[in-house]
């Protein structure tokens, strides 16, 4: 029980992580790995103002911070022609800097007495410790994707998706394609740094090596869900990397609780999700050529 | 109307391929006119179309769309005023999106809807609904269909709603019908000539075939390297057989030299 309180906890507040993945590698199709540093980025912002007395600040400022970091990959793709990975990773890494100075030029940064979310609501409902837990990432996770299903649904929103469907369309249609890319480029990360926000208050502390391998992690739910619920609409999209963030949580949960792995190995069972994932359509695209070229030689 | 003065571009410029696509190009197209422009490959007629939509601005020259400058508008900004067609029937749409959410795309920016309403209202499914019916081609019970579904003629015809739903200054067809079976080639011509006359747009269109060149349209233009060297209209073009224009399309106009019949400059 404990177990799966704990991953749909999790699950919740990667959940953000995921809808942020979504937006980037499946509405605007391009790979972005700025999401690893924008997610410490929010991680830190939201801690050092936890620390500071200020933790629904730090997760409104997280936020901004993460739109910040992809605004500035987005530039750096569109004004400067950069490669997108490689603008990407130079954000990322650049972002390491950055985070150690919000964290006070230290790795790490305990919130223990220190005011978040969670104690204040605690305080207001005592006694329920983890009904709170839960609450929180619900309302968040919740609040978030009830906000991207209706953007996407807007005026603007049709622009972004066409932007990532067609690009020469987009650009014969009197639409911004360098804009689209910037503005999709902030609302993703600032979704991602929504979730490290959030994840640094749930936990009580901020570390500097919480971003690595997030890139992967949001992209294993994103097609853990798509894989339940099909490629539809945006709409169902949104709800099933959420879905997607609550599974993967519970299979870690479940693997490492098993013993299956050590701890130290989830980032590269991870990947080998990601990695299966992929595989799945090619392997069935391989297998159904050769169960046709066996059935012609037989006929033959 | 469209006016372009001395428009000249060189591509590759200060190498042994640099081509003049464009030299000193003058054009005048008044309000309402249906242009067909021919010429042979490397003529120059995508280049115009090019420098006209902003796909690169010109070395040198003016180009002046309904007494605006807009040589150096960026592409997207005269979007808004020249409705586009090319050869690939794909490219004119987004496929992972449905019939009405494309046509709702060019809907709401023709119509400086505001970014964050709501893209697809229940009063523009009606007026879609209609606009795609006249297309005659079934896509008015299919509008929640995604639109890398349709057939080629389907996407094309679809491609000609969303870039013509705004009544542009200027529709420029870049051999729109080529990619196409002749069934459908034939329909899509028949609608572009239903569009144009319905809502009384000035348009020019690039094609390769002269016998549609004479019989569509208005006024017919035959380029060859850059230059304007034919320009039929009225009674002249009325005359004009197309045995006559396919020697002179295979000379480059040279054949004009000894007839002195026909010069623009």
């Amino acid at each position: 029980m404990t177990l799966a309180i704990g991953s749909l906890q999790l699950g919740l507040i990667y959940g953000i992580l995921a809808l942020g993945i979504f937006i980037s590698f499946r509405i605007l199709n391009i790979p972005d790995l700025t999401a690893d540093g924008s997610f410490t980025f929010g991680l830190s912002v939201s801690a050092a103002l936890c620390a500071a007395g200020h933790p629904l600040a730090g997760m409104l400022l997280g936020a901004l911070a993460g739109a910040l970091a992809g605004a500035v990959t987005g530039l750096l793709q569109t004004k400067l022609e950069i490669h997108p990975i490689l603008a990407g990773i130079l954000t990322m890494s650049s972002l390491y800097s950055v985070n150690l100075f919000v964290l006070g030029s230290s790795p790490n940064l305990s919130l223990i007495n220190c005011a978040t979310l969670f104690t204040g609501l605690n305080a207001l409902m005592p006694g329920n410790r983890e009904l709170v837990k839960t609450l929180l990432p619900l309302i968040f996770c919740g609040l978030s994707a009830a906000v991207l299903i209706w953007f996407f649904r807007t005026n603007l929103g049709l622009c972004i998706r066409a932007t990532g469907n067609n690009e020469n369309m987009v650009r014969a249609s009197s639409i911004n394609v360098a804009g689209m890319k910037i503005l999709t480029l902030a609302v993703s990360n600032a979704f991602v740094a929504l979730s490290g926000a959030l994840l640094a208050q749930y936990q009580g502390y901020a570390d500097i090596s919480s971003g690595i391998g997030m890139v992967v992690v949001g992209l294993a739910s994103v097609i853990i869900g798509e894989t339940i619920v099909g490629h539809r609409s945006v709409t169902l999209g949104l709800i099933s990397a959420v879905l997607g963030s609550v599974i993967y949580r519970f299979i870690i949960a479940l693997a490492l609780e098993a013993s299956i792995f050590p701890a130290y190995a989830l980032r590269v069972v991870s990947a080998v999700i990601v990695v299966i994932a992929l595989a799945v359509p090619v392997a069935r695209k391989r297998a159904y050529d050769r169960g046709t070229r066996k059935k012609a030689q037989r006929d033959a | 109307m469209l006016e372009m003065k001395n428009v000249t571009k060189t591509f590759l410029k200060g190498t042994p391929d640099e081509q003049t696509a464009l030299d000193n190009f003058c054009l005048h197209v008044e309000d309402g006119e249906f242009v067909t422009v021919i010429g042979s490959n490397g003529a120059g007629k995508s280049t115009m179309f090019n420098a006209i939509g902003g796909s690169f601005f010109p070395d040198r020259g003016k180009i002046q769309l309904g007494g605006k400058d807009i040589t150096f508008l960026p592409e997207h900004r005269r979007a808004l005023m020249i409705g586009r067609l090319f050869q690939d029937p794909m490219r004119g749409s987004a496929p992972d999106m449905t019939i009405e959410e494309n046509l709702a795309l060019a809907f709401s920016r023709k119509n400086g809807r505001h970014a964050l309403g709501i893209g697809i209202k229940r009063s523009d499914r009606d007026f879609f609904r209609s606009e795609l019916r006249a297309l005659d081609m079934g896509l008015e019970d299919r509008m929640g269909t995604r639109v890398g579904l349709l057939s080629g003629g389907q996407r094309q015809a679809l491609s000609l709603i969303m870039s013509t739903v705004g009544a542009p200054e200027l529709l420029l067809l870049d051999e729109h019908t080529a990619a196409l079976d002749p069934a459908a080639a034939e329909k899509i011509m028949r609608i572009t000539n239903d569009i144009i006359a319905r809502r009384g747009l000035t348009a020019m269109m690039v094609t390769h075939n002269v016998g549609t060149a004479l019989k569509t349209g208005t006024r017919t233009i035959m380029l060859d390297r850059g230059k304007l060297i034919l320009d039929l209209s009225g009674e002249e073009r009325g005359k004009m057989t197309v045995a006559r224009l396919m020697e002179l399309y295979a000379h480059g106009g040279k054949a004009l030299d000894t007839d002195r019949m026909l010069f623009t400059q």
